[in-house]
């Protein structure tokens, strides 16, 4: 059995910890707004300033997501986006970089119909470093998180700031990679966050798990990136990304070469947020 | 899992996780699980609590009305000259389905559970219209999300809900039907989750709610039974009742899931099960994982959800409630199929016969029972549901039954 050896994202804390600031998550959805420039996006998303990826993983009924992300899962399946598809880009992505870690976050219905084991497989030998997968609470572990473990592949988890001190044992359970800590109660890109809130909730989340912590939901600007990478290892951005991408589509919702730059521009523009202050 | 396995019973299901086989369970973002699982924790007290029970029989007999009138269909016996058929006259409850029965057990339980605003999905507006109703009597807030085409299609109900008090979200999203609703209310639960209770319509979504909206549901079976022995002094051959996520189907079928009964589940094939228009999960779909369960669903060869078709905005939904798949998997219900066409025949046939104006819904059971009740014999008994009057659907319906020269 072929398991994951890399380590990507173990190395990428490590040396955050040396540079002694937070990283920076940038999420896209795979193929949006088609398969050619979510490609290029992805590609040079390090080089702007992008510590780690996380690869969307299109679905037709994203319950998590708000309105932005909802519109370019839309797109991306329009555009003829596919797990297998995604999975290609991956390996793609990995010709010319072997560092940066990338992690495929989604929902569990096309992995589960792809086939678990399969999955696991080919998303290992194309080059992912782990799995976000919304819909799979601890309660269903036995679906794919422990099955994922079996390969090393690190499964993701997902806190609340309704995840109290009772219920964090559980989640923390088989947690691998890193904590996503997701800041606000609500849907991605919907309402910003309150960082006083977040820092005592991450804070208190410490307490519990020796495992990296990377903040999401509701992260936008360069000064969200800049205070939450000063209590927290990573920040995760994702719709303010992804609107990006849908302003710069002309009239008939195709991309352009505009698409690229304003993306890169703006992950240019995160990424000094995480190198403005250092962690305490 | 051993209760699920036990030999003796088929009526014990879910497991503590809320499986049935390998369906049901709770595939919800982890934002989602502590609601689900205080949902589960007040579900659990008030089903142990005689006090609930007296005062759900309370609104049962003096608001909803019920028991519900077990009718013996003489003039569409004598027409079909086979077995004889008797109507479980669901549709004689207050808001005229057979929604009101679950809505009615969730609202008392997010009272006792201090929530003071509810949420609801609808399709085709009667899960709404229910919702709407109890929250105007409890005095709760009301806000229904409704797929935009849907508050089009059904506007005398979105009319309706507004009358009650309700707040009617048109949804967008996605394809701005059902699935999308269940989608939208599901999103604005986990921002609301100190002060919403959520009233799903149907036995899908996560654990407990196949299981809590079947035990409100299963008083159709329970009131069928009793009324049956009364009339025909033994139990009914053969039990049909239409299905789209399946909760006045289960409700019927549940108390009789361990008697020597034949039992039918008819789902609405639209156009036809061969043109992929149809809401069939069962007999077009396969298993997958949507709206924290796992369950037969339409879906596409990468597991993206494909739409349903079906003339009955009821039956219209992509999936179906995951003891249903599993019920299906063992052999012990029958699952089959009826088309647009076949329930409006039913729909008109039905009128004329019997001075019953059927919901598109249930006459989807009565266009399959058309199929098969003749060449049986005359002491063979068949109970449908008749789970919804058709007055809703009378702007759907009369054009295509002109256009079909049955009006």
């Amino acid at each position: 059995m072929k398991t994951y050896k890399e380590d990507r994202l173990k190395l990428l804390f490590e040396n955050l910890k040396k540079e002694k600031r937070g990283g920076l998550g940038i999420f896209i959805a795979a193929s949006d707004p088609n398969l050619e420039i979510s490609l290029e996006i992805l590609k040079r998303l390090p080089q702007a300033g992008a510590d780690m990826i996380e690869l969307g993983m299109p679905f037709s009924d994203p319950m998590a997501d708000g309105p932005t992300i909802q519109a370019a899962s839309l797109r991306a399946l329009k555009s003829g986006g596919s797990l297998k598809r995604t999975l290609e880009m991956v390996k793609n992505f990995r010709e010319s970089d072997n560092k940066t870690p990338l992690v495929l976050m989604g929902y569990y219905n096309p992995i589960y119909n792809f086939g678990v084991k399969d999955f696991l497989i080919k998303a290992i030998e194309a080059g992912a470093d782990g799995l976000i997968i919304v819909d799979l609470p601890p309660e269903e572990d036995e679906e794919l998180c422990l099955p994922a473990q079996k390969y090393n592949l690190p499964f993701i988890r997902l806190t609340a700031p309704t995840s109290d001190g009772e219920r964090l044992p559980t989640i923390l359970n088989n947690a691998s990679g890193f904590i996503y800590y997701v800041s606000i109660m609500g849907i991605t890109g919907t309402q910003s966050i309150a960082t006083q809130n977040v820092q005592n909730a991450v804070k208190e989340l410490k307490k519990h798990t020796g495992l990296p912590i990377a903040v999401g939901f509701g992260i936008k600007t360069r000064q969200d990136v800049a205070d939450v990478t000063s209590f927290s290892d990573a920040a995760i951005v994702g719709s303010a990304v992804v609107n990006v991408i849908e302003k710069s589509l002309d009239a008939n919702g195709e991309g352009n070469d505009k698409t690229i730059a304003d993306v890169l521009a703006l992950v240019k523009d995160l990424a000094a947020g995480v190198r403005s202050k250092k962690i305490a | 899992m051993s209760t699920i396995n036990s030999p003796n019973t088929l009526r014990e299901g879910p497991d503590e996780n809320g499986h049935f086989g390998i369906f049901g369970g709770r595939y919800v973002a982890e934002t989602l699980m502590p609601l689900v699982l205080d949902v589960e924790d007040a579900w659990k007290t008030a089903k142990s609590d005689p006090i609930f029970w007296s005062e759900l029989e309370y609104y049962r007999k003096h608001y909803i009305g019920r028991p519900s009138p077990l009718y013996f269909a003489s003039r569409l016996t004598d027409h079909f000259q086979g077995a004889k058929l008797y109507f479980k006259r669901d549709e004689l409850n207050h808001t005229g389905a057979h929604k009101i029965n679950n809505v009615m057990g969730q609202a008392l339980i997010a009272r006792r559970m201090g929530k003071t605003k509810i949420i609801a999905e609808t399709g085709a507006g009667q899960h709404g219209v229910a919702t709407a109703t109890a929250c105007a009597l409890f005095n709760l807030e009301c806000e229904v999300f409704m797929g935009a085409e849907d508050v089009i299609r059904q506007k005398p109900n979105v009319d309706r809900m507004r009358l009650l008090g309700a707040k009617v979200h048109s949804v967008t999203s996605g394809s701005a039907t059902l699935k999308d609703a269940m989608n939208e209310a599901l999103r604005y639960w986990v921002s609301k989750a100190d002060t919403h209770f959520y009233i799903i319509g149907t036995v899908a979504g996560p654990h407990p709610y196949p299981q809590m909206v079947r035990d409100f549901q299963c008083i159709i079976g329970e009131e069928t039974k009793e009324q049956m022995f009364e009339a025909e002094g033994k139990l009914p051959d053969t039990l049909v009742a239409c299905i789209g996520g399946g909760s006045n189907a289960i409700g019927l079928f549940h108390p009789f899931l361990d008697d020597d009964v034949e039992i039918i589940g008819v789902e609405a094939a639209g156009l036809g099960i061969s043109t992929k228009q149809h809401a069939a999960s069962l007999t077009g779909g396969r298993p997958g994982v949507l709206h924290g369960n796992r369950t037969y669903l339409l879906q596409d060869n990468d597991g993206q959800i494909t739409e349903a078709h079906s003339i009955s905005a009821g039956l219209d939904y992509p999936g179906i409630g995951p003891e249903h798949s599993w019920l299906f998997e063992t052999g012990r219900i029958e699952y089959v199929s009826a088309t647009d066409n076949e329930a409006l025949e039913a729909f008109a046939l039905c009128s004329k016969l019997e001075g019953i104006i059927p919901a598109l819904e249930p006459s989807h059971a009565l266009a399959y029972i058309k199929n098969i009740i003749s060449p049986l014999p005359k002491d063979h008994i068949i109970v449908m549901n008749m789970c919804g009057r058709g007055d809703k659907d009378l702007e759907a319906v009369i054009p295509r039954l002109e256009e079909m020269d049955l009006l």
